[in-house]
């Protein structure tokens, strides 16, 4: 059986309201930037889930390897120093 | 003729667009090229049923014989609906359906810009609803007309028959009688030679865009908006009321 | 040691490492290693998710242009438009595993990819519309419900999404059931008419007893499946009786009564006999849901063309410009 095209795949983020992060809320497919940027406004808005779109090419998304996850996120473990909690402040000071 | 009668025949004929054209898109539904599309030509419909049902209950309210929006849609027969014949033609392949919209979305960007200035404020806030709806429908259809025409030769040649075969239903958009004329001496109904003229730069620029040849009409089909349909309409009704008319005393 | 065996202690280790990481609780991701037998039962299960959704499409869709009031063809249009959005996130989260849409639908075309029997059955009168979304949403959101909780990620994410839109579809099923009941003599017959027809369909629908069930094994230690054919079908019975007492339907199973022992209803025999007659092709709307499928695919490919076609001609005429 031949096998047509269903288009291209494009990631789709959302902005649940203004001022809010962009989250990836799934995918559609579209031959072209317009068709995907309707398709998601078709699919994913039916709700009111969004104020803003945006939409990526699948294939432009670079994901980090798993198998690099030791090197890549566990160094970041042992900086303590990087959260606020690390200092120790004196008694009594205030709005610090 | 009283005001409210030609109220009652305005709410009326643009409530039966929406109805019609809704009736038309929902059967697209598990039938579209793309999952995607399935999605969008489905929302469109249901604009177009709320559409429906507000301009329809309206104009319930304008006769005063206590109709419902549902009355007006389930109890009416082919002479009594008044919607245009374009809305009602079947609708055929996926290029014959886009260049409808194409057609009607446009026609209704213009008149629903227009109608946001009207003195009924039921009207007015129908007309302001209904427009960022429109604008959409516009832009999702004009973006097709441009794919199909400068696709592929087979997908050109059928948006172009499409759009000879239409051409000729697209003039009774514009047409009025004497219930628009009493209206607009008031402010509520639309003037329409304007729209027209806009319709017909932007229908004209997207289609050379769109590579396709603009069709000459020497004649426009007429008739919905006084109750003469195509054959299609009581295909239509007999369908859509069908619960309705067997079983009269029953409510759903 | 030789090549073979060090492949064979690599496999052995990924496999550790990848059921330390169901144990835990953790999610799978796309690209974490994963053995070849739950990738293969992932596609099989989400692909064949994902046509139900969209063959459900069918059956409701039989009555759009019927639909008794405006009200009743808003909900039904959206409901229907719900599923296909349901089809939709469901191959995407299949593609994620690197089959494509166009490979799932082919599979569906050829036969080798399966969609539930339930929508084998004929949407016959209004009611059945009611029927469906009262009995068969109502069953499909128990094991979507237990889905959300599957271990692989997107699978997860996809079901999250699509138990929240399910929300109404019970409902709005229950809802015309429930008016068609308070209405005349006519309309009465006709609900209890379709509660006749789909009760046992439904009941099918959560599939063979945990004892005959093939797949289940792996499936449940990898946390793909959370709860068992049984269990998930026992609760929707618990559940669903009450709610036909409520409108006054009753439920075509003489052998159903309340077990006060199990605090559960126990039921009578399901048909294996049909179900598997359905689903080997012999339902009453096999052919016509894959001709239909088919014959809907086959026409929107040239528009799919054209679609890219355009989008190369548009990307050249930019390269010239
Ligand atoms: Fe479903
Ligand atoms: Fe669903
Ligand atoms: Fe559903």
């Amino acid at each position: 059986m031949a096998i047509d095209s269903q288009l291209a795949i494009w990631e789709v983020f959302m902005q649940a309201k203004p001022g809010a992060n962009y989250i990836h809320a799934g995918s559609v497919h579209a031959s072209d930037k317009k068709m995907a940027l309707q398709n998601a406004r078709d699919t994913y808005t039916r709700r009111g889930e969004g104020t803003s779109i945006w939409v990526v090419p699948s294939d432009a998304i670079v994901a980090s390897n798993p198998d690099d996850n030791d090197m890549l996120f566990d160094p970041a473990n042992d900086k303590v120093y990087r959260h606020p909690t690390f200092y120790v402040m004196p008694e009594g000071a205030k709005a610090i | 003729m009283t005001t409210e009668q030609a109220l009652y025949k305005y709410c009326l004929r643009l409530g039966d667009n929406a109805l019609i054209q809704s009736y038309r898109l929902s059967e697209w539904c598990s039938n579209a090229p793309l999952l995607e599309e399935d999605l969008a030509l489905t929302n469109f419909a249901l604009d177009m049923i709320g559409r429906a049902q507000l301009l329809l209950s309206y104009a319930g309210v304008v006769e005063g014989m206590g109709k419902t929006d549902d009355d007006l849609a389930y109890r009416r027969g082919e002479r009594q609906f008044t919607n245009t014949l374009i809305s009602e033609l079947p609708n055929g392949d996926f290029a014959f359906t886009i260049a409808r919209l194409f057609f009607t979305s446009v026609y209704e960007y213009y008149f629903f810009t227009e109608l946001q200035n009207s003195a009924d404020t039921t009207l007015k806030a129908v007309a302001a609803k209904t427009l960022k709806e429109v604008k959409y429908h516009k832009a999702h259809a004009t973006d097709w007309m441009l794919r199909l025409g400068g696709g592929t030769e087979e997908s050109n040649t059928r948006v172009q028959a499409a759009v000879n075969a239409l051409w000729m239903y697209t003039g009774e958009q514009f047409e009025t009688d004497k219930a628009d004329a009493m209206l607009q001496d008031i402010n509520i109904a639309v003037d329409m030679p304007p729209v027209k003229d806009k319709w017909n730069v932007y229908v004209q620029e997207v289609l050379l865009d769109a590579g396709i040849s603009v069709p000459v009409a020497d004649y426009m089909q007429t008739g919905g908006r006084n109750g003469v349909h195509t054959e299609y309409l009581g295909h239509i009704l007999s369908e859509m009321q069908y619960l309705q008319r067997a079983y009269p005393d029953a409510t759903w | 040691m030789d090549v073979l065996e060090k492949t064979d202690s690599i496999q052995a280790e990924m496999l550790r490492h990848f059921e330390e990481k169901i144990e835990r609780g953790d999610a799978i991701e796309p690209r974490d290693k994963m053995p070849d037998a739950y990738r293969k039962h992932l596609i099989r299960q989400m692909s064949q998710h994902a046509h139900s959704e969209v063959i459900g499409m069918q059956p409701e869709g039989n009555w759009i242009t019927r639909a008794p009031s405006l009200r009743a063809k808003q909900i039904l249009l959206a409901k229907i438009q719900d599923e296909g959005g349901h089809g939709l996130y469901l191959y995407s989260a299949a593609e994620t595993l690197g089959v494509s849409r166009e490979e799932l639908i082919s599979q569906l075309h050829s036969g080798k990819a399966k969609y539930s029997n339930i929508f084998n059955y004929p949407a016959l009168t209004w009611a059945d519309i009611g029927a469906i979304g009262w009995l068969v949403d109502g069953a499909a959101i128990v094991n979507q419900v237990s889905l959300q909780r599957t271990s692989y990620g997107p699978y997860s994410r996809a079901m999250v999404r699509i138990c929240k839109e399910e929300s109404f579809h019970q409902r709005q099923g229950y809802e015309i059931m429930a008016k068609m009941m308070q209405g005349t003599k006519d309309q009465q017959e006709m609900a209890q008419d379709a509660m006749n027809r789909w009760w046992w369909p439904s009941l099918m629908m959560f599939g063979p007893h945990d004892s005959e069930s093939p797949h289940t094994g792996d499936a449940v230690k990898w946390k793909i499946k959370r709860h068992s054919n049984d269990e998930l079908r026992q609760k929707f019975i618990d559940k669903t009786v009450q709610q036909a007492e409520v409108i006054g339907l009753t439920i075509p199973d003489a052998d159903l009564k309340w077990n006060e022992a199990k605090g559960h209803y126990d039921h009578g025999p399901i048909d294996w006999n049909e179900f598997y007659r359905v689903i080997s092709g012999n339902g009453p709307c096999n052919r016509q849901r894959m001709e239909h499928h088919k014959r809907v695919h086959a026409e929107g490919a040239w528009v799919r063309e054209a679609a890219e076609a355009y989008r190369l001609r548009k990307e050249k005429e930019l390269l010239h410009l």
